[in-house]
C-alpha cells in the first residue's frame, strides 16, 4: 500500500522476543502445573499430565524458533498503530465488566458503546452515552424479557420493571 | 433407504413453517454480516450461540447453516461495490468484480456472483447429500486411532500447510491446544491449569474465545489502523441482468468453480479462500479473453464466487460425517451442535436422521431464498454499507458482550473476553492466523481423548497408531502437509502459500 520500503532490520525484533518469552512462560506454567498432577496413566501409560507436557515442550520449541526469527528479523513489518482508539475500546470493556453488577446491563453496556464509538471517531460522549444507554436498554428488554436471557439488571432496569 | 429418500424426508422437515422461518432469519443475517466488512459468519454464529441456547436445536442449526451460506453470498456484494472483501473468501472477487463495477457493469457482476453462488450451492449441497452416507459407512469403521490421525491431519493443514509462516501457524495452534488443556481432565477428573479458580474448571468457553478473537480482536485491529482504505461505494448503474454473452461466458466458470471448491472445502485444509484462488487461476488460464483479466473479466467473478459457495457446502461434509471442522465457521458450528448435546459424526446419522437430513435439505431451501434476497433486493444490502463505522463497531461490541453475558453473567467471563480480545489483536498485528487457535481449542480435547483411548486399548503400545492402514495414511499425509510447505518456503516459493493464507470463515 505504501510507497516507502523500510530498511531491512539489523537489530533484533524486540516485540518478537517478548512473544518468545511469553510462549516460554506459558510452557513453564504448564510444566509446573502438570508436575503436581497424579499421573494416573493406567493401561495406556498416558495420563492427564502427558498431553499438557507434550504441548508445553512444543511451545518451548516454538519459543526458541520465534526467538531465532526475531534475531534474524524474519517477522513481517507491522503497520503503524494508533494507540488511543485501542485504549478507548479496552477502557470501555473494562468499565463494562466492573460496572455490570453495580450499574446493571444497560448503563455498563452503554458506556462500552459510547467509548467504542469514540474510538472510531464519534467524540462527543454527551451525545453517544445517552444513545448507547437507550440502545442497550432496548436490547436488554428484548433479550432479558422476551428471550429470557439472564442479563444483570441495575437501577435503570428496576425503574422500568420494578418486579423483575 | 437411499440418500434420495432421506433427502425427501429432510425436505419435509425443512419445509415446516418454523424451520422455514429459522432458515429465512439465518440467510438474512448471513447476508447482512457477509455484506458488512469486518464481521464474518464465524463471528455471527458465535454471537448467536448463547442466544439460541433455549431454542429448538434443529431450527438453530438450520439458522447457523443459513448464516454460513448467506455470508458467502453477501461477501461478494461488498467486494464488487466497495473493493473491500466482506469476508475472506471474497478477496478474489474484489479483483475483477470491483473493476467491473467501476466500468458500469456492477449489475452483471452482482448477477453472475449470485447466480453462480446459487448453481454452486445447489450442486454442492446435492453432492453433500449423496456423498455423506458413503463417508458415514467408512467413518463407522474408524476407531480412536483413525480419529486421532484425522485430527492430527486437520491440525497440520489448518496451521502449517497454508499461510505465510509455519512458525506462526503452529504457535497459534499450540496456544489453542494449551488453552484446551484448561479444566477438568475428562478421563481422570483432575483439575488442570485451573489454579484454584472455579470458573476455569469447566474449561475455556469456546464461544467466549471465538467472540473475543473475531469481534473484539478485529475491532481493536481496525481501530488501531492508521491507513484507512478507500471506502467509496460504487453505485450500481444500468441493468442488474446479464446479457446473453454474459451467460455464455459465465456458465462454464460456475461449473468449474464448483468442481474446484467442493473438494477443497471437504478436505481438512481450512477455509473457502483456497478454492477461490485456484478457480481464479484456472479461469485466467482458460479464458478466451485473458487481456480482460485485471480489468473486469466476468469469468473472474463467476468462477471464484461459485468456488467459495461450493466449498462452504464441502466444509459440511467432514463436519457432519466425521465431526471434523475444517474452517473457523465449521468449528463454531461444531460448538453449536455440542451446546445441544449433539455430537456430529457417523452416529448422528443413525440416532438423529431427521435433524441431519432436515439440515441438509434446508440448505437447498436456503440457497433458493438467498438468490431472491441477493438479486431483486440488492439495493437494501447496499444501504447497509453506508452505516457509519462508529455505530457499526459500537453495535458489534455491544452484541459481542451480550452473548458472553447471556451465557455466563460474570465479570470473570468478561475479563476473559477482554484478555482474549487483546490476544487476538496482538496476533493480528504480528501476522498470526486466528483459525488454528480456535480449531486447537475445539479439537484439542477430542484429539487427546481419542489418543488416550487408542493407547488404553493397545495397553500403551505407541506403534498401534500406525498399524492401521487408514491411520498410517492420514498421519503420513499430515507429515507431508507439514514438511512440503516448509521446503517450499525455504526455497523461496512461499508466495503461493502466502496468497492462500486462510484467516477466518
Amino acid at each position: 500500500m505504501s510507497d516507502f520500503r523500510p530498511e531491512p532490520q539489523r537489530r533484533p525484533d524486540w516485540a518478537a522476543l517478548v512473544i518468545a518469552v511469553f510462549l516460554a512462560l506459558v510452557a513453564g506454567v504448564m510444566l509446573w502445573d502438570s508436575a503436581r498432577l497424579a499421573d494416573l496413566g493406567g493401561y495406556s501409560g498416558v495420563g492427564p499430565a502427558s498431553v499438557p507436557r507434550v504441548v508445553a515442550y512444543c511451545l518451548l520449541g516454538l519459543a526458541g524458533w520465534t526467538a531465532l526469527a526475531a534475531f534474524r528479523g524474519d517477522f513481517p513489518e507491522r503497520e503503524p498503530q494508533n494507540p488511543s482508539p485501542i485504549l478507548w475500546i479496552v477502557a470501555g470493556l473494562a468499565a463494562q465488566l466492573m460496572l455490570l453488577h453495580i450499574a446493571g446491563f444497560s448503563i455498563a453496556t452503554g458506556i462500552l458503546f459510547a467509548f467504542t464509538a469514540r474510538a472510531f471517531g464519534k467524540r462527543n460522549l454527551a451525545m453517544t452515552l445517552p444513545i448507547g444507554i437507550v440502545f442497550a436498554f432496548a436490547v436488554w428488554v428484548i433479550f432479558a424479557k422476551l428471550l429470557m436471557l439472564h442479563l444483570p439488571p441495575g437501577p435503570l432496569e428496576h425503574l422500568f420493571f420494578p418486579g423483575g | 433407504m437411499g440418500a434420495f429418500d432421506f433427502l425427501m424426508q429432510g425436505l419435509a422437515t425443512a419445509a415446516e413453517p418454523m424451520m422455514l422461518l429459522y432458515a429465512l432469519i439465518g440467510v438474512t443475517l448471513g447476508t447482512a454480516v457477509g455484506v458488512l466488512p469486518g464481521i464474518g459468519p464465524a463471528l455471527t454464529v458465535a454471537l448467536l450461540l448463547p442466544v439460541t441456547y433455549r431454542l429448538d436445536p434443529a431450527g438453530s442449526l438450520i439458522m447457523f447453516a443459513g448464516i454460513y451460506y448467506g455470508g458467502m453470498y453477501g461477501g461478494s456484494t461488498t467486494s464488487i461495490l466497495l473493493n473491500t472483501p466482506g469476508e475472506s473468501a471474497s478477496i478474489i472477487t474484489a479483483l475483477e468484480g470491483n473493476k467491473m463495477a467501476r466500468r458500469g457493469r456492477g449489475g452483471p457482476a452482482l448477477a453472475t456472483a449470485a447466480i453462480g453462488s446459487f448453481v454452486a450451492g445447489l450442486i454442492a449441497t446435492l453432492l453433500l447429500a449423496f456423498l455423506a452416507p458413503s463417508i458415514v459407512q467408512i467413518a463407522l469403521k474408524m476407531g480412536p486411532r483413525e480419529n486421532f490421525a484425522l485430527m492430527v491431519l486437520a491440525f497440520v493443514t489448518v496451521s502449517a500447510a497454508l499461510g505465510d509462516s509455519a512458525l506462526r501457524g503452529l504457535t497459534s495452534l499450540f496456544l489453542g491446544l494449551a488453552l484446551a488443556c484448561v479444566g477438568i481432565d475428562q478421563l481422570t477428573g483432575q483439575a488442570r491449569l485451573s489454579f484454584g479458580v472455579p470458573e476455569l474448571l469447566d474449561g475455556i468457553e469456546v464461544t467466549t474465545m471465538a467472540v473475543a478473537m473475531f469481534a473484539v480482536g478485529e475491532a481493536l485491529a481496525i481501530a488501531g489502523t492508521r491507513v484507512q482504505a478507500d471506502e467509496s461505494v460504487t453505485a450500481v448503474k444500468g441493468s442488474v441482468w446479464m446479457s446473453r454473452k454474459d451467460w455464455a461466458r459465465s456458465w462454464k466458470p460456475w461449473l468449474r468453480g464448483t468442481a474446484i471448491g467442493f473438494p477443497i472445502g471437504a478436505m481438512p485444509a481450512g477455509g473457502a479462500e483456497i478454492g477461490t484462488f485456484l478457480s481464479y487461476a484456472t479461469e485466467k488460464k482458460l479464458s478466451k479473453h485473458p487481456e480482460e483479466f485485471g480489468n473486469g473479466a466476468i469469468e473472474g467473478v463467476a468462477g471464484p464466487e461459485a468456488a467459495n459457495n461450493a466449498s462452504a457446502a464441502g466444509t459440511l461434509v467432514p463436519l457432519l460425517t466425521l465431526g471434523l471442522p475444517t474452517s473457523a465457521t465449521a468449528a463454531i458450528m461444531l460448538a453449536g451442535f455440542q451446546q445441544f448435546g449433539l455430537q456430529p459424526g457417523p452416529l448422528l446419522f443413525a440416532t438423529n436422521p431427521t435433524l441431519v437430513w432436515g439440515l441438509i435439505a434446508s440448505l437447498l431451501i436456503a440457497n433458493a431464498m438467498l438468490l431472491i434476497l441477493n438479486l431483486p433486493l440488492i439495493g437494501l444490502w447496499v444501504k447497509l454499507l453506508t452505516v457509519p463505522k462508529p455505530w457499526l463497531y459500537a453495535g458489534i461490541l455491544l452484541f459481542a458482550t451480550l452473548g458472553t453475558i447471556g451465557a455466563n453473567p460474570s465479570s470473570f467471563e468478561l475479563g476473559m473476553l477482554l484478555g482474549f480480545g487483546v490476544l487476538g489483536y496482538v496476533m493480528r498485528l504480528f501476522g498470526y492466523p486466528i483459525a488454528p487457535i480456535v480449531v486447537g481449542l475445539i479439537l484439542g480435547p477430542m484429539a487427546e481423548q481419542q489418543l488416550r483411548r487408542a493407547l488404553s486399548i493397545s495397553q500403551g503400545d505407541w506403534t498401534v497408531l500406525v498399524q492401521s492402514p487408514i491411520a498410517a495414511t492420514l498421519l503420513a499425509l499430515a507429515a507431508l502437509a507439514l514438511i512440503v510447505p516448509l521446503i517450499l518456503r525455504a526455497r523461496g516459493k512461499g508466495q503461493v502459500l502466502t496468497q492462500m493464507a486462510g484467516d477466518e470463515d
